[in-house]
């Protein structure tokens, strides 16, 4: 592997790496914040793909298609945090397991009865269609970059977000005891409408943003959530800064994997995860 | 009330009776869809000592009824029917070490750990097969000759004799239940059930409890080979959806479903969820959307599952006012 090509691969990871953080952010919130496991995240990735399919071609214009997404998951997640997961937080996982799997059931029959069962494609903007020339044969396409810089910006954000707003901080507070909050003065329910729907946001976002690279067919949230769930092991339930760092070894063992042993390609994230797991059970982050 | 809760062993009897003489009444197809549905149930129940006995919600239970049945796969002869001395044995015995090495690292985690660990593992064992040309890749692989028991020349039993196939697998189901009602009163039963209560308490008395949960999580594995072996044998095709991560989610909707740590409950919910499947899917090609509707609405409606109906009814018929 010469330079050029480590170069384009190493691109190539920390770019897959930083979507799965915001797909998987998201999901560690939810958990971390209101005690969700969402087995139904996958979907809203899946979700917001189908979006970016729908709106672009209704738009003509993906940045259009990306704001109107945006509004529209965060709706569906206020929505589903309202009529659904709100009655859900005193009760058992197993009960969350059972919802959650019944909804990615319906989302993708939803799906499918809408857009059908083909595989579409996206296309990139004009203005991020170019590719910057690294070497005579080698070129890295510049949407590929726009993404990781959104993910960059957007993780920097949620940074800011959660540690230094009075909202971030009543999120964090809401987190540890959700009662004492509440005889606070602060509505909870609200907060955690709030944290829910942006959960959605970010995966149906993560989604939008992928849907020209990755092109949007039937099953891509399940692979997503699957792999979401082996970074949160890796970094630890409900820390957002071990999603991260978990989000980008995988990224890193994902991409090298499939130049290395391109034959089990697949495996090496599992792997990774066995070996987190001797390591430290829990993640290597715990909390925060 | 621990009477209410005790095995209706009338009920038991009746159930058995109806299943042994139904392929002399009933049609092919009911005959076939009740093989099914016992080796549904077969699989429900020995996640059920893990879920419903254990405390151990796995998500992954599919893993191990896909080993076994790739494993009828590769110990099969292509142009010879195998022998069923060899390939069950074969089959449960695959599962069963898949179970141990695996368990040896999901069972370092608990709770929500352990329903994404197991499922990531199963994701891997599913990648092993749809990767690799093993067992035919993502396309799958057919079983050309059905396995047969043999004593010397005579030919005791053909697997791909449907009569055969279904007393096979009725013999199994009882088998199997018989097994794990033994099980479940032996010391390591107990041993189980007190982890599920109570995993502190248990450490703190002196039980090895990881040891105790691999044993549970491997014998639970072997039984799932047993289902494996038997679905394998029933469509004589494999495919990598088999160890899918929504076989593993069916089969924890049928033991949550039919109410969790009852065995009887288990094989109820996989009566249910295999009778809808069969209506939904005659209605709809988007039949999972029905099913995901259900489970949305018991889930919403009726927390404690379908088995909680029965008590609800109870309640309302004798109008009693104590609040349990």
């Amino acid at each position: 592997m010469d330079l050029t090509t480590f170069l384009i691969q190493l691109l190539n990871a920390l770019q897959y790496g930083l979507l799965l953080f915001l797909v998987a952010s998201g999901l560690t919130l939810i958990f971390g914040i209101m005690g969700i496991i969402n087995l139904a995240h996958g979907s809203f990735y899946m979700m917001g793909a189908y979006m970016a399919f729908a709106l672009t071609s209704a738009t003509g214009n993906l940045f259009v298609a990306i704001l109107l997404g945006i509004v529209l998951s965060a709706l569906i997640g206020f929505l589903l945090e309202w009529g659904l997961f709100s009655r859900l937080y005193k009760r058992d996982h197993l009960d969350q397991v059972l919802l959650t799997y019944g909804l990615i059931l319906m989302f993708e029959e939803i799906r499918s009865m809408i857009v059908g069962d083909d595989v579409h494609g996206v296309r990139i903007p004009e203005m991020l269609s170019a590719s910057i020339q690294l070497s005579e044969t080698l070129s890295y396409p510049v949407y590929r970059l726009f993404m990781s810089g959104v993910c960059i910006v957007l993780a920097v954000l949620m940074y800011w977000l959660i540690r230094h707003t009075r909202l971030g901080m009543m999120i964090r507070a809401g987190s540890s005891n959700r009662e004492m909050v509440q005889s606070l003065g602060i509505n909870i329910d609200l907060i955690y409408r709030l944290v829910f729907a942006l959960g959605v946001t970010l995966a149906a976002f993560a989604g939008m943003l992928a849907a020209p690279v990755s092109s949007v067919y039937p099953g891509m949230g399940n692979q997503v959530l699957i792999i979401c769930f082996v970074v949160v092991v890796i970094g630890g339930v409900g820390s957002v800064w071990g999603a991260f760092v978990a989000a980008l070894l995988i990224g890193l063992a994902d991409t090298f994997g499939k130049v290395i042993i391109p034959d089990f390609a697949g495996l090496t994230v599992y792997l990774l995860m066995a070996a987190v797991l001797l390591w430290r059970p829990e993640g290597i982050f715990r909390r925060i | 009330m621990s009477a209410a809760i005790k095995t209706p062993r009338g009920a038991l009897l009746a159930t058995l009776l109806v299943l042994s003489i139904f392929p002399l009444f009933g049609s092919d197809y009911y005959s076939e869809l009740l093989t099914k549905i016992m080796i549904m149930a077969i699989f429900a129940m020995s996640l059920d000592l893990l879920v419903g006995f254990t405390g151990l919600v796995s998500f992954g239970h599919a893993a191990f009824f896909g080993i076994a049945a790739y494993a009828v796969v590769l110990v099969s002869p292509q142009y010879d029917p195998s022998s069923l001395w060899l390939v069950l044995p074969a089959a449960v015995l695959a599962a069963a070490v898949a179970a141990f090495v695996i368990g040896l690292f999901v069972l370092r985690t608990k709770g929500i750990y352990f329903i994404m660990v197991t499922l990531a593992f199963a994701q891997m064992i599913y990648f092993v097969f749809h990767d690799s040309p093993l067992g035919g890749g993502s396309d799958g692989v057919f079983i050309n000759f059905k396995p047969e028991l043999r004593i010397g020349e005579t030919q005791l039993l053909d697997l791909g004799n449907a009569a055969h196939f279904y007393y096979v697998v009725l013999l199994l189901l009882v088998a199997t239940y018989v097994f794990l009602r033994i099980l479940l009163r032996s010391p390591l039963g107990h041993a189980l059930a007190g982890i599920k209560s109570n995993e502190h308490r248990m450490l703190s008395l002196g039980f090895p409890v990881f040891l105790y949960k691999l044993a549970g999580f491997v014998i639970a594995g072997a039984l799932a080979g047993v289902a494996g072996f038997l679905s394998a044998c029933q469509f004589g095709f494999v495919t990598p959806e088999i160890l899918s991560w929504h076989q593993s989610g069916n089969v924890l909707l049928m033991v949550i479903l039919g109410g969790m740590g009852t065995l009887n409950g288990a094989a109820i919910g996989a009566f249910a969820f295999v009778v809808l499947q069969e209506v939904f899917s005659a209605l709809t090609k988007h039949w999972q959307f029905l099913m995901g509707t259900v489970i949305v609405l018991v889930v919403m409606l009726l927390p404690g599952g379908l088995s909680s109906l029965t008590q609800r009814v109870r309640r309302l018929l004798v109008g009693g006012g104590s609040n349990g």
